[in-house]
Parts: structure tokens; sequence; C-alpha cells
């Protein structure tokens, strides 16, 4: 496993396209956030706004950047041919997941860290001046504040977790094309038919199942009695998710030819 | 001795050339079992789904009325076709031939009902400014929901007006009637043809419209009206929380010197006209007049209005689009990175070394075929999907048969110009999985982070959805937005910044430039 670690390590290191791809990840999340901070105004105060979930808005488009890290770890080695190399070099095939999988969760653990931190910090320096601050009866977005916290290192957890769905996604696809419009479209799309129902009961069962909603419960920090999923259990909709297509994937690792 | 002439290869003409051009691509195309595959899926997915949802959606609200629960309610046509609104106290008297109505307006002012009673009275009322109450004189055919009517009248806060069968405004005089400031109005009937006046000072008159009713009968109602929509407060810019309250609200008009000239007198009839006790609309319970010789106190909820908020636009039936389009977007780009990735590409500019007309080729049969998927996916939706809304009880909004036109066919061609920008997005990344996260993220990331879950504020929404390609989305919007009814007119309540074919030309225009950069870089580097 230690050799399978540090194979994937250096596969993964020695990508230019890596270093470029986590960068993107982390300044579109930061610079998403920080727009969508800007964007809001709360003149006369009274918005039922959450200070934490506006400051995390950029994790919407960051974590389409992380799924195709994830892809690509094993679709381009598809695409190249590489996975024939690195499978007879580690005939256990699940370990070589399961390398991949760590060496792209420690990654995106510590982008990820960097890009919502660096976003709650631009949120709290911007918020306050458009009417949505502690001046205005509204929670300060610190470190201190337990359901900011949970926020934030929830938000990071959901970037690793969306790493792990796509890798699986990716493992048993193979076509980076194809894995990553899966991803996306789970991601993306469920949502958008939750809307499209109309039917207030399925709505909010699509919600409770869909990947990024359930998720993303837990960056709420305020109205929680509204939300579809409780913060941790929607993190959990997602961690199962991620289990499922990783479990999907190895399946399908073992089975087939590369 | 023979000479040999070097052979020349026959030119063929231009036109020919490129049918084989488009041969060879469809040919590629349809051989790719997982292209063809993905696009019968994306059309089975998009009938299905608007099948599913007009059998199970129950999107118009449930309303309590009287007699229990009531969710099968029919909204008034009005003479054009559309949804409308037609609820206000009445004093009203029948008057054949041609006159004129004149009154003076001495006081416009209204109250927002607290929650109610058991017995639906209102605990209590506050004075409010509703910007579109309404008060003043109506010609109407008779008082049936949906009549034709032209009608001069003060607003709140809009100045006088004169509006007609719903859908028509013009403005005349600006500013809030007050018994300093008075407002003098008259109409004048014609035959068909009807006249608004209005003056500050019942001498000097100006003209604000003339409208023709066309088939207006030899006897109409005509009268004295106040009405008042029911008003909803935003408590919020975040629109995730922007539900707001909906109250009841109460105009009173105060109208002196009410004369008719050319219509011989009878007696006034006070009518509440309004629709069934099914009547989704939020009205209040104070209405009624009161007669002190020619001064009028007239007192009315509802609005004289299209309805935007009741009806099920048709567009609701495509749930299914958003997969179809991962599914075409996916396909798009992998058109042209797949021969990258396989090296087929330089076949393809070898065998047509005038790069362009390749990628023009791929881009004209991706389009053809995905705008004929998307004819019968969003074609049968809809078509089927009409029957089931209405069977299962919502009251679905009139559309022209223009309309749905606009939205099945403008819909297919969205889907197509998507999905040759995925084409030319691929063309310049020359990588599939980072073409497909491009276009997937500059198409259905906007619409979801400002339709779907509106994550950003309202303004944010609106600019989002002028300039990026989620624009085009704009060509399904079935019910328009009318600056005369106040609504939260909103990307989340399915109303667009950009008229529908101003948002589909802005898709294209992306679509063109991405193209144009496509065939820019494809001529340029080495394949």
């Amino acid at each position: 496993m230690r050799e399978s670690l540090h194979a994937e390590w250096t596969k993964l290191r020695t990508l230019a396209s890596t270093f470029w791809l986590l960068l993107a990840a982390a300044a579109l999340t930061v610079a998403v956030s920080a727009a969508a901070a800007a964007a809001v105004r709360c003149p006369s105060g009274g918005c039922a706004d959450d200070p934490a979930k506006i400051s995390l808005t950029g994790i919407y488009l960051g974590q389409a950047v992380v799924a195709v890290l994830a892809v690509m770890a094993v679709s381009g080695e598809y695409g190249t041919g590489m996975i024939r190399l690195t499978l007879a070099a580690t005939p256990h095939r699940l370990t070589v997941l399961a390398a991949k999988a760590a060496v792209l969760t420690g990654l995106v653990l510590v982008t990820g860290t960097i890009a919502i931190f660096a976003s709650l910090l631009a949120g709290g320096l911007i918020l306050p001046g458009h009417g949505i601050g502690p001046s205005h009866g509204y929670p300060a977005i610190s470190a201190s504040d337990g359901p900011v916290l949970r926020a934030a290192f929830g938000s990071v957890l959901y970037l690793a977790l969306i790493a792990l769905l796509s890798l699986g996604a990716a493992t048993a696809l193979r076509e980076a094309a194809a894995a990553i419009g899966a991803v996306l479209g789970l991601l993306y799309v469920l949502p958008i038919i939750a809307v499209f129902t109309g039917n207030a009961t399925l709505s909010r069962h699509l919600e409770q199942i869909a990947p990024m909603t359930a998720g993303l419960a837990i960056q709420a920090t305020t109205g929680l009695n509204t939300l579809p999923i409780s913060p941790w259990a929607g993190l959990g909709v997602l961690a199962a998710w991620a289990a499922g297509a990783l479990v999907l994937g190895g399946m399908l690792l073992r089975s087939r030819d590369a | 001795m023979t000479t040999i002439t070097p052979s020349r290869p026959v030119a063929r003409p231009a036109v020919a050339d490129f049918a084989h051009l488009l041969h060879a691509e469809w040919t590629k195309f349809r051989t790719v079992r997982g292209w063809v595959i993905a696009v019968i899926v994306a059309v089975l997915v998009t009938v299905l789904l608007g099948l599913f949802q007009g059998s199970h959606s129950q999107v118009a609200p449930c309303i309590t009325g009287p007699n229990g629960p009531a969710c099968r309610y029919v909204i008034p046509a009005g003479p054009g076709g559309e949804s409308v609104t037609d609820t206000f106290y009445f004093v009203h008297r029948p008057l054949a031939g041609d006159g004129t109505i004149t009154a003076e307006v001495t006081s416009l002012t209204e109250v927002a009902e607290s929650s109610q009673t058991l017995n639906g009275r209102p605990v209590s009322t506050k004075p409010a400014v509703v910007p579109w109450s309404k008060a003043g004189l109506i010609i109407t055919a008779g008082s049936g929901q949906g009549s034709a009517y032209a009608a001069v009248l003060v607003t709140g806060s809009h100045g006088t007006r004169m509006q007609w069968n719903y859908t028509g405004d013009t403005p005349g005089l600006a500013g809030r009637v007050s018994a300093a400031s008075p407002r003098w109005l008259r109409l004048t009937r014609a035959g068909d043809v009807i006249t608004g006046y209005n003056s500050a000072d019942g001498t000097s008159w100006t003209k604000i419209g003339t409208v023709t009713l066309p088939g207006l009968a030899p006897t109409v109602q005509a009268g004295l009206f106040a009405t008042s929509p029911g008003y909803s407060q935003q408590t919020s810019q975040q629109l995730t929380s922007a539900s707001g309250t909906a109250a009841p609200t109460d105009a009173t008009a105060t109208f002196d010197r009410v004369g008719l000239h050319g219509w011989p007198g009878s007696s006034w009839t006070g009518t509440f006209v309004k629709g069934g006790s099914n009547s989704p609309y939020v009205t209040g319970h104070e209405a009624g007049y009161r007669r002190a010789g020619s001064l009028f106190t007239v007192t009315g909820s509802g609005d004289i209005a299209p309805d935007v908020t009741d009806g099920v636009p048709i567009d609701v039936l495509f749930a299914g689009l958003f997969i179809a389009l991962v599914a075409v977007l996916v396909v798009g780009a992998q058109f042209i990175t797949a021969e990258y990735r396989r090296g087929l590409i330089r076949v393809t500019l070898a065998a047509s070394p005038r790069r362009g007309r390749a990628l023009a080729a791929k881009a004209i049969v991706l389009g053809a075929v995905t705008f004929a998927a998307g004819l019968a996916g969003a074609g049968a939706a809809v078509l089927i999907g009409i029957p089931l809304l209405r069977a299962s009880g919502n009251p679905v909004y009139p559309a022209t048969a223009l309309t749905e036109i606009r939205v099945i066919a403008g819909t297919s061609a969205l889907a197509a110009v998507f999905a040759v920008f995925a084409l030319a997005v691929g063309a310049i990344l020359r990588h599939g999985a980072g073409a497909v996260t491009v276009v997937i993220t500059a198409v259905i990331l906007p619409y979801l982070l400002t339709a779907a879950i509106p994550v950003l504020p309202a303004g944010a929404a609106n600019w989002v959805l002028r300039v990026t390609p989620a624009a085009g989305f704009a060509i399904r919007q079935v019910i328009p937005a009318y600056p005369q009814v106040a609504a939260s007119y909103t990307p989340f309540k399915d109303y667009f910044p950009l008229a529908p074919w101003a948002g589909f030309a802005v898709t294209c225009a992306w679509a063109a430039l991405a193209l144009a950069l496509a065939a820019h870089f494809l001529r340029r580097r080495d394949a």
C-alpha cells in the first residue's frame, strides 16, 4: 500500500494540470464567494440571509474543478493507456483505487481548507459593509462560532467527498467526458428537477437524496429548521453517494479488462 | 512517342464537396453507439419526465374555501385569451348607446387586512400604500368574469391611467390623488370606440387614449369601481427566503360630481364582481358603497389585470430537458475531442484540408441531430403533458399556438445551439473532460444558481441571466411580465431578464464566438 500511495502521489504531483486545477478550484471558490458577498444588499436590515452560506457560494463552482481533478486521476490513465502499466505493477486493483482515493482526499482537503477559510475571510470583510454584519444583528463570521465552524469544516469535507464521488464515477465509466458529465449532471441537474416537480413533498424528498442539496445543508448556519435535511445527515447522504460510487467503481475495476 | 499528361484530379464542385463532408460527419456520428444511445436516452427522459410532471404535479395550491379545500379552479380568460383577474367593487347602471360619464376623484386610501377570524372577517386593518390600487370609471361589456372593458382610473402610486382589456395600459397625469389635488376622469363611448380623458381642475381636459372594443353590445354596464390587489412584502433580497407574506388589501375612493351626459338616468347598483368561491385571488372583505347626493364612497378589493401568478405554465413539463442537455453537451464536446484522442482528426483534416469546412460540417450535423431530437422530446412532452396537467386539476396558463411553437421549437433550437457551443469549446480545448466541465458550468450552473436554488440575490441573478450562455433559457418563458401587475418577476419565478428571442440571441452569440475561436485555432494549430 505504501508503494501504491507513493506511486499515485508521484503521478499526480508530476502532472502540471494537478497544480493548475487545484489553484483554479481554490481561486474560483474564493472569487465567486467574494462576488456573491459583494452582490448581496440588505440596506434596511432584517433580511433572512445566512452570512456563512453567502460567503461560501463559490463552492458551487469550485466543486466542478475538484470533480475534474478526480475524474482525470483515473480517466487520464485510461486515455493514455497508463492504466495497464499501473495495474500490472499493482495487481491488487483495489489497492490502486484506495491509494488514488487517499492521495486525492489529502490534496483536496488541503486545498479546500485554504479556499473555504479564504472565502469566509472575504465574506467577513465584505458583508458587514452591505448591511449583513454584527451591527445588524447577524452572527459574526468567526471561527469561534460553532455553526460557522461546522459550515467551514463541513464544506471542506464536502469537497473531499465530491472528489471521492467523482473518482468512483470515473473508475466505473472510464471515459473522462462521460464521467464528468455524469458527475456534474448528478450534482447540478437533480436540484433543478426538484424545483420543476412543483410537488412540495416530492421536491423535498429529491432535495434530501440529491448529493449537492443534501451535502450543502452543512453550510447553513441560520434557519436550520427549514432545511430539507439536517446538516450532518446531509453530509452523510453525500458520503453514501461517494461510497456507492467507489464500491461500484471498485467492483467494475476488478471485473473488467483494463 | 506518347506524351504523358500528368493526371489532375477533377475539381469537384464546392457544393458536392461539402455534401460529402456532411455525409462523412453524419456517418461518424451515427456509427458511435454511445452517442446514438445518449441521444435516444435524452429524448426518452425528456418525454417520460414530462409525462410524469403532467400526471403528478399539483402546482396550483389548494384553496380552502367555505366549502372545504378546492384544488380545481378556473382562472377567467380575458378577451385576448390570457388569464386574468377580474375582481372589483362596481357601482354601475346599464347604459344604452353613446354617451359620456364624468366624475371627480377626491381621495384614494388603502388598508391592509390583518389575519382573519373564523368567519373570514379581518381582525383589524392598518393603513397601507398599495402602488397598484385602482379606482375610477369603467365601461364594461358585462359583469361576467373576463368581460371586455375600458377604464380611466387613479392608482396608489402610479398616477392616473387608462386601462383596457386587462393588458392595455397608458399613463395619464402623474401624482397621487388627494382633496387638495383631485383628479377629474371622463370616459366617452361612440360605437365601439371609447376615449378616456383626465383633468386636474375639471375645465382643461387632456385625452389619455382611445381604444376600440370590437363588437361592444349596444347596452353596456358603466360606473364607478374600486379595487386593490393583495400585497406581498418581500422579507429578503436573498430569494431562498423570499416567501414573504401576502395580505388582502382594500381601497376606498371618494367620487364627487358624478355626471352622465347623453345617457338617461336610472338607479345605481352595487356589485362585488369576483370569481367563484374557488378564486385563488387574495381579496379583502370590506367591499361596498355609500351614496350621499352626488358623492359616492366605494370600497373594493381585488384587481382588474392579467393574472401572472395562478396559472401553470406549460414549461413545467421540461424537467427532463436538463438531463437531456447534459447528454447533449457531453456528446457535442466528444464529437470532436474523441477525434483528437483517437487521432482520427488527422484523417479528417487530411480529407478536408480546408479545416473551417470540416468544423462547419460537424456543427451542422450535430445541430441538426440535436434539433430533431429536441423537437421529438419537447414536442411529445408538451403535447401529451398539457392534457395530463389539465386532467390532474391544474389550471394551465393559456398559451397561444405561436407561444407553444416558440417554446417547443425554441427549446429544441436552444439545445442545438448548446450542442454546437460544446463542439466549439471541445475544438478549442481538445480535451473532453475539460470541455464538458466548461460548458456545463457555463450553461447549467448559472441557471441552477439563479432559477432553481436562488443562491444569488435578484439583481445579480438577472445579470447572470443576461450575459452567460444560460440567457437562452428565456426562450421557454410562457407567462409575460406586466409592469402594471406587482409580482415577484425573478428568475426563481420563471421570469427572465431578457425577452425570449433576445436571450436566445445571447446564447447564439456565445456559440458563434466559440465557433470563430475554434475555427481560428483549428487553422493555426497542428492537429
